[in-house]
């Protein structure tokens, strides 16, 4: 239907809208010097290993899970060569195929993990810091329990007991475990920041005039918030995906059926080395280090273009709390 | 007077251990018992017999009701008992002894070379910011943070340990050490020492190299991020104006002034990372073979031995916790502001 009708003029609320947008993406466009080299390399990188999954059936000669082509099986742990690349595994499989479609596998949980980390942990943070009371000090208690307690092992614990039950292992599990994790990060940050804001005479003068909490939550407060969370959702992805191969690395991620995945890769990858093959391991960890690296990048630059304003605040109106190193490394910089 | 109130902190700080560590005591018990499916089957591996299972249900309380249980749990661990493992039947507190000091070993270690790496690297970032020596830090920061321990561990075995033969790659000594050396605190750095073996400190530092170095290096990307960030911040701060103003020269301004400021929240960074490092020791022990806590960690989990994670994961737990506790005690110690 929308595809048959005209173009939509521009109404003066939707001028508005590419108005906002345009200050919003200004701190991009003027940003210099390391901030800018770092965001743009990150976006290379990052928008590399989209291409990757995206056209991974077009790039790759194989399927991940392949092992023989024509008749002719692959040679095991074969050296890297004009038909195999990056070499062949153990179980005969082409390295670089598994690397092209890992890309895929990463992406694909790493976003249904944050999509589900930030809808469970951005609401909970947005309605705790706004209605207090003890509800909020519930919340405060576990998230913080949870948030002191080594990530990894959260996420082992999780994928353990999905993976044992009648669940089983695989994407949704993966995902599962990770958002998990990462929960009580979203759930600290959106809370403290909804704390500061909620006593703005902007905000009571909303309440003032009459407005529904839900009203006051939803237009006044959450945008004011939201704005934080972009660098740090860039930068917890780069965690994500350290975490999801981590998950693989101890065998509680993808099925090696269901998907390639760099970190299963490199674990299968450690007895090779002993007998000097490189291949195997070399390949699925440089991607690891790569697309975290272009995410971290990413993220930082965003963080130094679009935050100076919460720098200075955070030197000035906040109280600098030393005991968040997490969220002091995600924010700072 | 400072007396009463420090002591006020800590009565108070101590307070908010118990609720915290009843909560995650609590998760753990929830998320392992409560979980669909029979335990003791899947560490037995599938279908058992009854006759079986049904005495080590009895022996490990699996047949009481959960209430009942989740007291027993409550009250063992009270009691320092972290229970028994179901599939080669060892007690946690020989775990915690045995595995819990080559953990100990490997992340002290670990810790050291992750200050002195990440600590100076920052120190020069952060002092010569937006010069190449701020980029090269910042670069070696997010690289390393980037890098998984097990890929890094995995690199240095082919490097340091195939193609050069320089050192060696799995164990934490060779297995004739290992039978010679007398036990005294199971960790082999500190009994080779005690007993003066010093071919044997030889050869358990040789197997130290690799993974120490490893772990502390991935976790020195933190510190170069937060010591760069802290320099940068006391230098900006009136007192190194005003230590300026009074005509101090630059290098003692830097030294004893910027530096030795921003170096205080490293006390709070160092603990607060023994998270991080727990995390990164069960990756990293794995790995190398180490027969660390997280190694142990592993192959319960594999073998899907219920009361060996969960004994595992609850001594975590209490480690993370007595830590961070120590922390803030070390903390308001230093500095009387945090103890308002």
């Amino acid at each position: 239907m929308a595809s048959t009708s005209a173009p939509a003029p521009i109404t003066p609320h939707g001028r508005a809208k590419l108005i906002a947008l345009g200050r919003a993406t200004k701190p991009i466009r003027e940003a210099s010097g390391m901030a800018r080299f770092m965001f743009w390399t990150g976006v290379g990188i990052t928008l590399f290993f989209v291409a990757l999954a995206i056209f991974a059936p077009l790039l790759s000669r194989y399927n991940f899970t392949q092992y023989a082509s024509g008749g002719h099986r692959f040679p095991q742990l074969g050296h890297p060569s004009s038909a195999h690349w990056m070499g062949t595994t153990v179980q005969s499989s082409d390295v670089m195929s598994r690397v092209v479609y890992g890309a895929q596998t990463e992406l694909e949980v790493v976003a249904i993990a944050l999509a589900m980390s930030l809808s469970v942990g951005v609401p909970l943070g947005l309605i705790s810091g706004y209605f207090g009371g003890i509800l909020d000090r519930a919340l405060v208690l576990l998230m913080d329990a949870l948030f002191a307690f080594p990530y990894l092992l959260i996420a082992i614990v999780i994928a353990f007991v999905l993976a044992t039950s009648s669940i089983g292992g695989g994407i949704l599990t993966a995902a599962i475990a990770i958002t998990a994790a990462y929960v009580p990060l979203y759930f600290r940050v959106v809370r403290n920041h909804v704390i500061s804001v909620r006593e703005e005479p902007y905000v009571d003068a909303a309440r003032a005039l009459g407005a529904r909490p839900r009203t006051v939550i939803r237009k006044y407060v959450f945008f004011n918030v939201v704005q934080n969370v972009p660098p740090i959702a860039t930068l917890n992805a780069a965690d994500a995906i350290l975490l999801l191969a981590s998950l693989g690395f101890l065998g509680y991620g993808i099925q090696p059926s269901q998907g390639a995945e760099w970190g299963y890769d490199v674990s299968r990858a450690v007895s090779d080395a002993a007998s000097g093959i490189w291949w195997t391991g070399l390949f699925p960890g440089l991607a690891i280090v790569l697309l975290v690296t272009g995410l971290t990048l990413l993220g930082e630059g965003l963080n130094e273009t679009l935050n100076p304003v919460l720098r200075q605040r955070r030197f000035g109106r906040f109280e600098f709390d030393e005991r968040e190193p997490r969220e002091e490394a995600l924010l700072d910089q | 007077m400072t007396g009463t109130s420090l002591r006020t902190y800590l009565i108070t700080r101590l307070a908010l251990v118990v609720p915290m560590v009843l909560i995650l005591l609590t998760l753990v018990f929830l998320l392992m018992r409560v979980a669909p499916g029979n335990p003791i089957q899947a560490a037995l591996g599938g279908h058992v017999p009854e006759s079986v299972v049904k005495p080590i249900e009895h022996r490990l309380g699996f047949d009481k009701p959960l209430l009942t249980q989740y007291g027993d749990y409550l009250w063992d661990i009270l009691r320092g008992n972290f229970g028994t493992t179901i599939t080669d039947n060892r007690p946690l507190s020989q775990i915690i002894q045995q595995n819990g000091a080559a953990t100990l070993e490997l992340t002290f270690f670990a810790m050291l070379i992750a200050i002195v790496v990440g600590v100076a690297i920052g120190l020069v970032a952060g002092r010569y910011r937006d010069t190449w020596l701020d980029v090269g830090g910042r670069m070696f920061g997010i690289v390393v943070y980037a890098t998984p321990p097990f890929f890094l561990g995995l690199l240095a075995q082919l490097v340091f340990g195939v193609w050069l033969g320089w050192l060696p790659t799995s164990d934490q000594a060779s297995p004739l050490t290992q039978a010679l050396l007398k036990t005294h605190t199971n960790i082999l750095f500190v009994d080779a020492i005690w007993d003066g073996n010093w071919g044997a400190l030889w050869d358990v530092t040789q197997h130290l190299i690799l993974p120490a170095t490893t772990l502390g290096l991935i976790t020195a990307g933190v510190f170069v991020r937060l010591v760069r960030v802290n320099v940068i911040r006391t230098m900006r701060d009136d007192y190194i104006e005003a230590a300026r103003a009074r005509g101090i020269a630059e290098r003692r301004v830097v030294f004893s002034h910027a530096f030795k400021n921003a170096l205080v929240p490293v006390i709070t960074v160092v603990g607060l990372n023994l998270a991080l490092l727990l995390g990164g020791a069960v990756l990293t022990e794995t790995t190398f073979n180490w027969p660390g806590i997280g190694h142990e960690l592993v192959l319960y989990l594999e073998n899907r031995d219920y009361a060996g994670v969960q004994g595992i994961i609850v001594v975590f737990a209490l480690v993370v916790v007595a830590v961070s506790v120590i922390v803030d005690f070390i903390n308001a110690y230093v500095d009387p502001r945090i103890r308002y």
